[in-house]
């Protein structure tokens, strides 16, 4: 298959169209033909960034990139950072206000939900200097 | 089990999808915390929910739920229809509360989606039925 890249835009606080980017990209996987399970973990760690940079980022973008190998998506914001990621990594660890409860998020478990899914999986963050985070999947034959 | 059962099962009204009831779902989960979609094996699951808004729908598309159904007889809000629509999701409602929902699914025969043997042996990852 040919290499294919691909850049969503994801706005902060924008709840109508949040997760829109992700669920194009389930679809783009989807008509390329992969594995359904490597699909679902691609969309699962697309999905969680997107929410991120929805509830907590600033402007934000989700890069694609596919190859007959390697499945990578890139996100990252320009919003106020991550103090502590290791904190952030922690399952349960959150800083969801009451009405992100509410809608059924910030249980604290999408970063380390990610981490479980993606094959490869970094991040860089600091105070009042974004997110960016790289997740990568191999493609098994 | 067919989803046309589980409506059976439920008194459930169909919503939107109502040309997907020969869907079968595997296992059945009860949340209302969009996390638990995501991380747990939910592929084909049958989605009981007491949360009413789109990121449902979204959320189970993403994690690969096979149909949604509000309990205690809850109203999807338009653009929740729509968006199931879109997806080509099954969206219904039942009368039942959670509770009950989810006991007469188990009781037809439906399983969960837990990842350990808890106490009878019986229970497989991402296991069905």
């Amino acid at each position: 298959m040919q290499s294919l890249t691909k850049t969503f835009r994801v706005q902060p606080r924008d709840f109508v169209k949040a997760g829109e980017a992700s669920l194009k990209i389930q679809r783009l996987l989807k008509d390329i033909g992969f594995d359904p399970t490597l699909i679902r973990r691609v969309a699962v760690c697309a999905y969680e960034s997107e929410m991120n940079v929805v509830m907590y980022g600033g402007e934000g973008k989700i890069l694609l990139e596919v190859s007959a190998e390697k499945i990578s998506v890139i996100t990252d914001d320009d919003g106020p950072g991550i103090e502590d990621i290791e904190k952030a990594l922690q399952e349960g660890y959150s800083t969801a206000p009451p009405e992100y409860r509410e809608m059924g998020f910030g249980a604290g478990m999408g970063l380390p939900n990610i981490k479980k899914n993606a094959d490869l999986f970094e991040i860089r963050s600091g105070k009042g200097d974004g997110t960016t985070l790289v997740m990568s999947f191999e493609v098994r034959q | 089990m067919k989803l046309s059962e589980v409506k059976e099962i439920l008194k459930a009204e169909v919503v939107a999808g109502e040309e997907h009831l020969g869907r079968t779902v595997v296992a059945g989960v009860g949340s209302d915390l969009m996390s638990d979609l995501l991380t747990g094996p939910t592929a084909d699951a049958v989605l009981l929910t007491g949360l009413n808004n789109v990121q449902v729908v979204k959320t189970a598309v993403v994690a690969g739920i096979g149909a949604v159904i509000l309990v205690r007889g809850k109203r999807p809000a338009p653009d929740m229809v729509r968006h199931a629509k879109e997806q080509q999701l099954p969206l219904l409602t039942t009368p039942f509360t959670m509770f009950s929902a989810c006991g007469r699914l188990f009781e037809k025969g439906l399983r969960g989606v837990e990842k350990k043997a808890v106490g009878t042996g019986e229970v497989k990852e991402g296991l069905g039925r």
